[in-house]
């Protein structure tokens, strides 16, 4: 087994963060045969911008036309779509549509509908006021038009980066959590990272810190061409029943600073509204802000009336590492040192495609003398509903958690294997577990018991 | 674990209260096969976590503790005949009456002549409340507290509670027998929802009760820190309990047959629990949301007695009329009133959603036969007497100013 090999005195690539960038990073060069490390300074992997997004795979239909996230976001989208079977990856066929609400809006869309096709994003259709209706028949009587942007697709945030990540130790990476790089030195040829665990020698360092890009940059380069400028998205996600309201991922109007707020479904069978777009200056402080919910609700009830009649299961935010500019912040450095920063509100789906960008890149400065090996595909576990959940196949120790519909077996998987989960929250992005309409009231001590010392972020305060 | 049957009589979901006490019923009625499915581990519904007193007084005529209640019913259950399956999850009904489920031997699918839908009933979480702040662990509902203390954890040592139903009390009595001393009780409106104890019990045990007060903000990153408050005070606390606002446990209707009340949440019955679909009853607080253990065994009972007689003699088919209702009635069960025996539930239970006095008429057609003064505050129970069917049944509630 590869991973279990010891580690090498010196990598060849140190990637710093595991967030969907930095595991999709990691799988890039470790299928090419780099000796990979992987440092990240939380508990768990996804715990920064990775941890709260739409879960949309965007085609790229409004990125800025000819920009390198244009070429990211499509090409990541393709090698989704190519490699997601053989990683048990799903996926939802949803679709998108983007909706006027005013007169305003409805004259914007032949302008957008432009820049889909000049963005390669040609299978798009326009739908008057009586098409759209009939499309999603549940829409808000101001909808006026709107065009349907069909290969707009729902994935699972989660899985996806574990499922890069898992084929990266697969190939050798090393994976170190609870490892916050703290400074660096370069001596021309290799890099020495100071560690919380000790110095890491490498010969090329790949920052992909997210929300800390820039903090990066200074602590090893001790300079910095951008400044990270959190934008925080606060979302409701909606009960299971919900799910049926809207077959299509329901967008609105871009502005020039956001995507607006979305309606969509979740690949767990939720319904989610969000997000906000609020510009702050903690990179950590994802806090919910009650006026802010309550306006969410109120507009996700105009965009769908009836879901005045469903339940809110959860709340969440999340904080994109924005920047000064709209654009990613991806550049080399003589040092041997590559900053993939910036990637702000699209890196979900271009994370693959930024990964083949950054690999050539590399491999334009100097022809590795990497062997790649045969290639693995290990299958993280299915948890949407889009294909067959293990609750519906027996020996799976009983449902622990009756919302989701979690199995014991599901959460013992994910406690062990090769990347086993760190904490609690770790622990629910891999099962879903304590996710769902109740929040723990049934499951909470069954899933204690279960957890006891297996942790490094404990459940209870004594443990 | 024995094998679930592919048919069988009658099939009870959830082994609560309410769900094993119609079960004993129908069992000692004699001539029918009654299983109870439960998906917990254990028979015996919540009770089975109140390591607190007072349960069975309603009963068995003794003050009990809740696992010691749960044991006894469990018992009572066993020896009329009834067989338990737990470990065992409902995940669909469909018409028939057959059901889905799953347990460790995969899916299954039972057919049956009867199911009876005991599911009880949970809290309102955060999240559903909409309450601002971060998302740190040690929020939690009074039901997830009690299930963490059962295995020896405690999940903070100082928390605050918000709400003072009933079941708040519950939890600072889970706490102290614990050794969590709460800081606060925390109560939005201006008066303690619970009849007992009053608004000075949570002083009395050293916990200040902040009334007119709602929670603004939840603080900490990984564990709670602290809440602020709607006063613009902050309290120093390492965890918030999230008690009471239940709402019956209901998934499973999403899908199925059975017309839910939108009002209570729950399935729309007849005076004999019988829901929308044919062959389906039910019972407990899955039909309004929260009352006590002794309350939700007896509806089983009368509900149990209700199916037996389904099952040997039949009832009526005829689904009867709806109670119309007029003025701030938040829940009313049962919805209809159907011809036949007198059987299954003796009185009509209403709810309001807010403190209010005024005048609580029933009406039937178009008289009153019965009426009395209303001075109540939500989550409490109200009953009148159980109208006629066939009588075009109405209630009414003529509020004096809310309060
Ligand atoms: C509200 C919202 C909605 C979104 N919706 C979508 C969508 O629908 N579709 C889509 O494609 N994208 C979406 N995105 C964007 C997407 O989530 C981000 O682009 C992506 O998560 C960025 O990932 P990252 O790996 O660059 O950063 P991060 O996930 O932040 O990863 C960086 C990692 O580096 C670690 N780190 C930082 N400093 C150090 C250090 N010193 N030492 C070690 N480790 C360190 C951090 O702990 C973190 O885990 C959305 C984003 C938000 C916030
Ligand atoms: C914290 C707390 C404290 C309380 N303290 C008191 C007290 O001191 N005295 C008192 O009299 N009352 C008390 N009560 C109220 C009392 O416990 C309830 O009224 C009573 O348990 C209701 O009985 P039930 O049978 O309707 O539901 P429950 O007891 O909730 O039982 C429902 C059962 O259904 C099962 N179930 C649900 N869905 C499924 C499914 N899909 N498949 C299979 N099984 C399923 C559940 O596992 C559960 O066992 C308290 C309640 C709480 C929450």
């Amino acid at each position: 087994m590869p991973h279990s090999a010891p580690s090498p005195d010196r990598y060849d690539i140190a990637i710093i963060g595991a967030g969907v960038v930095g595991c999709a990073l990691a799988r890039s060069f470790a299928m090419a045969g780099a000796r990979v490390v992987v440092l990240e300074k939380a508990h768990d992997i996804l715990d920064g911008a990775s941890k709260g997004n739409s879960a949309i795979l965007h085609t790229g239909f409004d990125a800025p036309t000819g920009s390198l996230e244009a070429a990211c976001v499509a090409a990541g989208h393709a090698e989704y779509l190519e490699i997601r079977e053989r990683l048990g990856l799903p996926l939802l066929t949803s679709g998108a549509l983007v909706i006027a609400w005013s007169d305003e809006e409805e004259a914007a869309l032949p302008g957008l509908m432009e820049q889909a096709r000049s963005n390669g994003v040609t299978d798009i259709e326009y739908l008057d006021g009586p098409a759209l209706r009939e499309a999603e028949p549940g829409l808000g009587a101001e909808a006026r038009a709107a065009f349907r942007v069909p290969r707009e697709y729902l994935i699972d945030p989660w899985s996806a980066p574990l499922a890069y990540l898992t084929q990266a130790i697969a190939h050798g990476a090393d994976v170190r959590r609870r490892c916050e790089v703290t400074g660096g030195a370069f001596n021309g040829t290799d890099w020495t990272l100071k560690t919380s665990q000790g110095p890491v020698r490498t010969s090329s360092v790949i920052n992909a810190a997210g929300l800390y890009g820039d903090r990066i940059d200074d602590l090893l380069l001790g300079r910095t061409d951008f400044t990270i400028k959190p934008r925080k998205g606060q979302f409701i996600v909606y009960d299971k029943p919900a799910f049926d309201l809207a077959r299509h991922i329901l967008l609105p109007v871009p502005t020039k600073v956001t995507k607006g707020i979305v309606v969509c479904r979740t690949i767990w069978g939720n319904l989610l509204v969000g997000p906000t777009a609020e510009e702050q200056n903690s990179r950590t402080d994802a806090g919910l802000h009650q006026p802010t919910l309550e306006a969410l609700k109120a507009r996700g009830q105009e965009i769908l009336p009836a879901l005045a009649h469903h339940k809110v299961t959860a709340l969440y935010a999340g904080l994109r590492p924005a920047t000064e500019e709209k654009h990613y912040r991806i550049s080399k450095h003589p040092e041997n040192m590559i900053t993939v920063g910036g990637i702000r509100s699209t890196g979900l789906s271009a994370a693959l495609g930024i990964a083949q960008h950054v690999r050539k890149l590399w491999e334009d400065e100097r022809a590795p003398d990497w062997i790649a090996p045969e290639p693995v595909w290990p299958s993280v576990p299915n948890i949407a509903e889009t294909a067959p959940r293990d609750w519906q196949s027996p020996g799976h120790g009983g449902v622990l958690c009756h919302c989701e519909m979690v199995t014991e077996r599901e959460i013992r998987a994910a406690l062990n294997g090769p990347l086993p989960a760190q904490s609690l929250a770790g622990l629910k992005r891999r099962t879903r577990v304590t996710m769902g309409r109740c929040q723990g009231y049934y499951c909470a001590g069954a899933l204690a018991r279960l957890t006891k010392g297996k942790l490094s972020q404990p459940m209870t305060a004594d443990d | 674990m024995t094998d679930l049957p592919a048919e069988i009589d009658v099939v009870i979901v959830g082994a609560g209260p309410a769900g094993l006490a119609a079960a004993t019923v129908i069992a000692q009625g004699g001539g029918c096969r009654v299983v109870v499915l439960d998906r917990e581990g254990q028979a015996g519904g919540v009770p089975r976590h109140c390591s607190h007193s007072p349960y069975g007084l309603r009963e068995f005529r003794r003050l009990m503790t809740g696992p010691s209640y749960a044991k006894t019913l469990v018992e009572k259950a066993k020896s009329a005949g009834v067989v338990i399956h737990t470990g065992v999850n409902v995940t669909r009904l469909l018409p028939g009456p057959t059901i889905e489920v799953t347990s460790d031997a995969g899916p299954a699918t039972i057919r049956a002549r009867a199911v009876l839908l005991a599911t009880g009933a949970r809290e309102t979480t955060r999240a559903e409340r909409l309450i601002g702040g971060t998302k740190p662990q040690g929020v939690l509902s009074t039901g997830a507290l009690q299930l963490l203390l059962e295995t020896g954890q405690k999940p903070f040592h100082r928390p605050v509670i918000l709400g003072t139903e009933l079941v708040a009390f519950s939890a600072l009595l889970s706490c102290r027998l614990a050794g969590i001393k709460p800081v606060a009780m925390i109560e939005p409106s201006d008066t303690v929802t619970a009849r007992w104890p009053t608004g000075l019990f949570p002083r009395l045990q050293g916990t200040p009760l902040l009334k007119n007060t709602q929670i603004s903000q939840i603080d900490g990153q990984a564990h709670v820190t602290g809440v602020q408050l709607s006063t613009g005070r902050t309290l120093q606390t390492d965890g918030l309990i999230v008690s009471g606002r239940f709402q019956p446990d209901a998934p499973l209707l999403a899908r199925s047959p059975i017309r839910a009340d939108p009002d209570t949440g729950g399935p729309e019955i007849d005076q004999f629990g019988r829901c929308s679909e044919a062959g389906y009853f039910a019972a407990g607080n899955l039909l309004r949301a929260v009352e006590t253990a002794g309350w939700s065994w007896s509806e089983g009972r009368a509900i149990g007695a209700a199916i037996h007689a389904y099952l040997n003699d039949g009832l009526p088919a005829d689904p009867g009329q709806r109670i119309r209702r007029s003025g701030p009635i938040s829940a009313l069960v049962p919805q209809r009133i159907a011809p036949g025996p007198a059987l299954g539930l003796s009185s009509l239970q209403l709810r309001v959603g807010t403190a209010l006095t005024g005048r609580l008429s029933l009406l039937s057609d178009g008289s009153v036969i019965a009426g009395k003064t209303l001075r109540s505050r939500p989550e409490r129970r109200i009953l009148l007497p159980l109208p006629q069917a066939g009588t075009g049944p109405e209630v009414r509630l003529e509020p004096r100013g809310s309060r």
